[in-house]
């Protein structure tokens, strides 16, 4: 591992900042740690917090980004959910939406299950395969001064947007949302629609 | 007109003016028509997939941002789907899938049976509404109800479309 290379970023710190201009952004985050970030951050109606469909976030993210073109939507997920929708990524790059930004929170660890290291551990490198899908924006960050670079492009640059966020594998505090997916659902949806929410 | 245009353009229109507008599909022969003539549709988005499963995770976000999809495949891919679809279950999202059978009528692969057998029941056991249309005639028909109950009801729907109706796939041509 080089200097440069070298893991120093803070999970919830890093999603913290990433929120913390978020403005109208549609957030979706991916089961486990990456939920529990969001929810640390603080709770918020454009949130849709996934409890399971391991390997849906992205293109979960897909379906919100082409159904509303005039929002920026958010996905934030972790490397083992994002590795198990690698598939996603083509489709992504194929539908080519401008609004869509995908953030991989990655500890290269499965956090719920003990901690067992993920295929990015071992090199697998998730920006080189959403470059290599045809994702315009694509970068690993390690560092706050890169993470600083990535949070704006994630909001204002035409997308899709990927970026991996390399973080250490520590334990952080479980903070828990809401489980219950007719009100996460139906809470989105009015955020999103207003009235025709329920048409 | 051939049988497979027939009611691929009823179905076609009947979606349009369900204003299903993300159609999201692995291809199957007995889609195609379908699926030209939705890419072909200035309002319809169609989205091709590398696995069946992400179908059923992007007409969840298109529904959580406001839009109807449809979600067409073969029976082999509806295995994939499993899954994915406790979250459309747990969520009561609306879901409507057009699912071409393998596997059961006049079938001349073998490896296609096992999933076509269990298609039926492996959608009944996650919570999808099953509907079999059991004539061509019929078909438009129970697509249409089908959409009705998905999205004014708010329940996932699968139509389970035989080769029995469409016609299947002649090996010795």
């Amino acid at each position: 591992m080089t200097p440069q290379n070298e893991i120093i970023l803070d999970r919830r710190a890093s999603v913290a900042r990433i929120l913390a201009d978020r403005g109208d952004a549609l957030l979706i985050t991916g089961l486990g740690s990456t939920t529990w970030d969001a929810a640390a951050v603080g709770d918020h109606p454009n949130n849709f917090y996934l409890w399971g469909a391991m390997g849906g976030a992205a293109v979960l993210g897909l379906g919100v980004a082409l159904a509303q073109p005039q929002r920026r939507v958010l996905v934030i997920t972790g490397d083992g959910e994002m590795l198990m929708g690698l598939g996603g990524l083509a489709t992504i790059a194929v539908q080519r939406p401008g609004n869509l930004s995908i953030v991989v929170i990655d500890n290269e660890s499965y956090g719920e299950t003990g901690m067992q290291k993920t295929h990015t551990h071992h090199g697998v490198d998730l920006a080189g395969c959403a470059a290599a899908a045809g994702f315009p924006v694509s970068r690993t960050i390690y560092s706050r001064d890169e993470l600083e670079d990535i949070v704006s492009l994630l909001y204002a640059a035409t997308g899709p947007v990927f970026a991996v966020v390399k973080v250490a594998a520590t334990a952080a505090p479980t903070v828990l949302p809401s489980r219950d997916g007719p009100y996460l659902k139906d809470r989105f949806r009015s955020a999103v629609l207003g009235d025709r929410a329920t048409g | 007109m051939s049988k497979e245009d027939g009611w691929s353009v009823e179905v076609f229109s009947m979606l349009q003016n369900m204003e299903v507008q993300q159609v999201a599909y692995v291809p199957d022969a007995g889609h195609a028509r379908l699926i030209e003539l939705c890419e072909a549709d200035s309002r319809m988005r169609a989205v091709p997939l590398t696995s069946e499963e992400e179908g059923v995770a992007l007409l969840a976000g298109a529904w959580l941002g406001g839009e109807r999809g449809v979600l067409l495949m073969q029976s082999s891919g509806v295995g994939n789907c499993i899954n994915m679809l406790a979250m459309i279950q747990e969520c009561r999202i609306p879901f409507l899938t057009l699912v071409t059978m393998r596997g059961e009528w006049g079938e001349f692969n073998p490896w296609q049976v096992p999933m076509g057998q269990a298609t039926n029941g492996l959608l009944h056991n996650i919570g999808v509404i099953v509907h079999r249309p059991d004539t061509a005639e019929r078909l438009v028909e129970v697509v249409n109800a089908a959409a009705h109950l998905a999205f004014d009801a708010g329940r996932a729907v699968a139509v389970l479309i035989s080769q029995q109706i469409i016609g299947f796939k002649d090996w010795h041509k």
